[in-house]
């Protein structure tokens, strides 16, 4: 298929149609609202389900009882419609079901804006609702990234049962590119055996998530567990630009990574060996890669847009051996290439340390600054 | 007891209950309830093509108790869970069955968006005035003045409000087709429950949209009562509160015959 | 002669709620004084003559633990 000029709202909704999606459940809120009214068109001219929901709550529930029949479903939302889903996602993650939910981030906590945010880094791929359950969470930087990952979404969250997440921010939502579309592939035909459907010459199947005895939700726990093991020993997915030399690497997700790429290319051009891994996977966290990288530069540099989430992550696979300097734009920031190429050029010249939290100096900078 | 001559079978344990002792208190009418509705799945041959939605109370284990496919929703979203179910699988037959902490409460946004979405499934919705699965504390549907473990000195409308009647509130959606309230007090009632749940169903299966059916119920262990004494309680003070009636029945659904 | 019937309680249903014997008609069920099931009930028995098969005690039973049945009337012999 050629290439067309889509905006990534709309590209990620007629993405996960072509990849069969069956049914979807959504509610209005910015910067997603473009899915749900390309879906409400779209899903019914192929006979397939759109339900606009009374709430977040009604449409993650209702996601839940189609996910129980085996359905191919989604639904998509943004932070605060995120945060109002946490129960359901629980749930979903609990019945070890599989379900996909598209997060287009925005400036927060609370309220916050509509603005592009990389806020909800935490409360996606460190669980958010209730209890021990592990979503697979993956994070594009272009449309056609964003148009293939949910496919992938698809796939992993079935292959695995677990809840798959695509977690890019406002301005990939509402941004334009060429990218190419899949081709228009068949609704599924057939169901895995665990489908409620109708107890039609079997014995009946239940989807619960509450087991009273201890034992057995601990059991059950070392199952969701087990699981997450072999997703983080097969699904890992990274990007690695300019690294075979690299002296500095940074570590950068979804948009930040994008900008964070165009500074590595100006600092090339400047002659600073400077690198980039931009992690797709965010759960499984690429730790090991990670590490690896960190063994051979001399310093790595993590921008979020937010105020040093994923840096924890990153300080956790290292282990203090490696100086780590934070960047980062909260608040519905995004940052500019050149803030990052400023912040290369201060670590190549200054003084490097493995004391204290890159985040506390990197806050200090940014309030002497202001 | 002599064995009698040639006999007849009068009534004997829907085929569609599991064999499982239930974990409901003595007295509780939310067996009645359960036999009901599997007395009328078995009568209408859906139970393979019936799937159950349950809720949070003490009929969270409702799954346990039936031989076909159950699904178990957060408390309160049950209509939501099942409007999942049944969009993704329109011919078969989806019910929820919930409590009025669940559904009078904590779910009354996802029960009225149901409702008026004409949304085709069923509800069976026990009202037994209290919260029984946390230990008998004030429901919606507490009346006024009842005593319950968080209105030790009896329901005080002046701080907690009146009750809800959920059955009058949902009548006026014009997306409700049948919204009928019934009484599990005495076997005449029962009956009538009966009927209306069968009702209920023959509507979803008809495609007609939202039907529920209320039903007062006893839960005598958080009365503090005995379960006779409990059934006198509900008579003589529900039952005025909770008229039983039809409060919704659609055109299409007044021509059923059942 | 009112038709005669007999009740079969399932005991390991049965949780001595009493309802039945509340609303038998013929004031024919009580709970087994001298008895209890597996779960620490006395449960409900037939303690007279005089089941009808009325069947109303299954339908206030809210364990669906009473099976009903009913003699089939017999037509009378000639000369009898």
């Amino acid at each position: 298929m050629a290439k067309e000029l889509l905006k990534g709202n709309v590209a990620i909704a007629e993405a996960a149609v072509r990849y069969g999606l069956e049914a979807y459940f959504g509610y209005p809120i910015t910067p997603q609202t473009e899915m749900l009214e390309y879906l409400s068109k779209r899903m019914p001219e192929l006979g397939r389900v759109f339900v606009q929901a009374e709430s977040e709550l009604g449409a993650v529930n209702m996601v839940y009882g189609a996910a129980c029949t085996g359905a191919r479903v989604m639904t998509s939302s943004s932070s605060p419609g995120i945060s109002l889903m946490m129960e359901g996602l629980s749930y979903i993650a609990g019945t070890e079901l599989p379900a996909v939910l598209v997060d287009v981030m925005r400036g927060g906590p609370g309220l916050g804006n509509i603005a592009p945010s990389q806020q909800d880094y935490n409360q996606i791929t460190h669980g958010g609702g209730h209890g021990d359950y592990y979503p697979i969470v993956l994070a594009p930087a272009s449309i056609q990234e964003a148009i293939d990952y949910i496919g992938l979404a698809f796939d992993l969250s079935e292959k695995y049962r677990s809840l798959a997440v695509l977690l890019i921010d406002g301005s990939l939502g509402q941004m334009m590119e060429p990218a190419e579309l899949p081709e228009m592939q068949p609704v599924r035909a057939a169901y895995p055996h665990w489908a409620a459907r109708g107890a039609t010459g079997r014995g009946r199947i239940v989807h619960t998530s509450i087991y009273l005895n201890p034992i057995e939700q601990e059991k059950t726990n070392f199952r969701i567990l087990s699981r997450w093991r072999e997703v983080q020993a097969n699904e890992v997915r990274f990007k690695e630009y300019y690294l075979d030399d690299a002296e500095y690497a940074i570590i950068a997700f979804g948009t930040a990574g994008r900008v964070a790429l165009s500074a590595v290319r100006a600092a090339r051009a400047a002659g600073i060996k400077v690198g980039l891994l931009r992690p797709i996977t965010l759960a499984p966290f690429p730790g090991n890669a990670v590490r690896e990288l960190a063994k051979r530069v001399q310093s790595l540099l993590v921008v979020e847009m937010n105020n040093g989430q994923m840096v924890d992550d990153v300080l956790a696979n290292i282990h203090d051996q490696t100086p780590v300097e934070f960047y980062g734009r909260p608040g519905g920031n995004v940052p500019l290439a050149d803030e990052i190429l400023a912040e290369i050029e201060r670590i190549v010249k200054g003084k490097l340390t493995l004391n204290g939290h890159p985040r506390d100096r990197w806050l200090d900078r940014m309030l002497t600054k202001s | 007891m002599d064995m009698l001559g040639e006999e007849t079978i009068v009534y004997e344990r829907p085929a569609t209950l599991t064999d499982l002792s239930s974990h409901y208190c003595p007295g509780c009418t939310h067996g009645i309830a359960h036999r009901l509705a599997a007395e009328v799945l078995d009568e209408m041959n859906f139970r393979e093509r019936t799937i159950g939605v349950a809720s949070v109370g003490c009929s969270v284990f409702a799954y346990n108790y039936f031989n076909f496919d159950f699904v178990q929703a957060p408390h309160g979203r049950a209509p939501a869970m099942a409007t999942g179910v049944k969009r993704v699988l329109p011919d078969r037959i989806v019910f929820t069955y919930q409590g009025d902490g669940d559904l009078a409460s904590i779910g009354m946004g996802e029960i009225v968006a149901a409702a008026a979405r004409g949304e085709n499934i069923t509800v069976i919705f026990i009202n037994n005035a209290n919260y029984g699965m946390t230990g008998g504390q004030m429901a919606p549907t507490t009346l006024p003045g009842q005593v319950t473990t968080s209105s030790p000195t009896g329901r005080d409308i002046e701080v907690a409000g009146f009750p809800i009647r959920v059955s009058e509130m949902l009548s006026s959606l014009d997306g409700a087709a049948y919204v009928v309230r019934r009484s599990l007090h005495d076997p005449k009632n029962i009956r009538l429950a009966k009927k209306a749940i069968r009702a209920a169903f023959e509507v979803q299966a008809r495609g007609l949209g939202f039907s529920m059916v209320e039903l007062l119920s006893t839960c005598p262990t958080n009365w503090g009562m005995t379960p006779v004494d409990a059934i006198h309680w509900l008579e003589t003070k529900m039952l005025p509160y909770y008229p039983v009636g039809d409060y919704k029945v659609g055109p299409a659904v007044a021509e059923i015959k059942i | 002669m009112p038709p005669k019937g007999r009740i079969e309680v399932n005991e390991k249903y049965c949780k001595a709620c009493g309802l039945c014997v509340e609303e038998c008609p013929q004031e024919v069920i009580g709970l087994a004084a001298n008895r209890i099931n597996a779960k620490g009930y006395h449960p409900a028995e037939l303690i007279n003559a005089g089941c009808t098969g009325c069947g109303i005690c299954a339908i206030v039973c809210p364990e669906a633990a009473i099976a009903v049945y009913r003699e089939i009337a017999k037509v009378k012999e000639p000369g009898a």
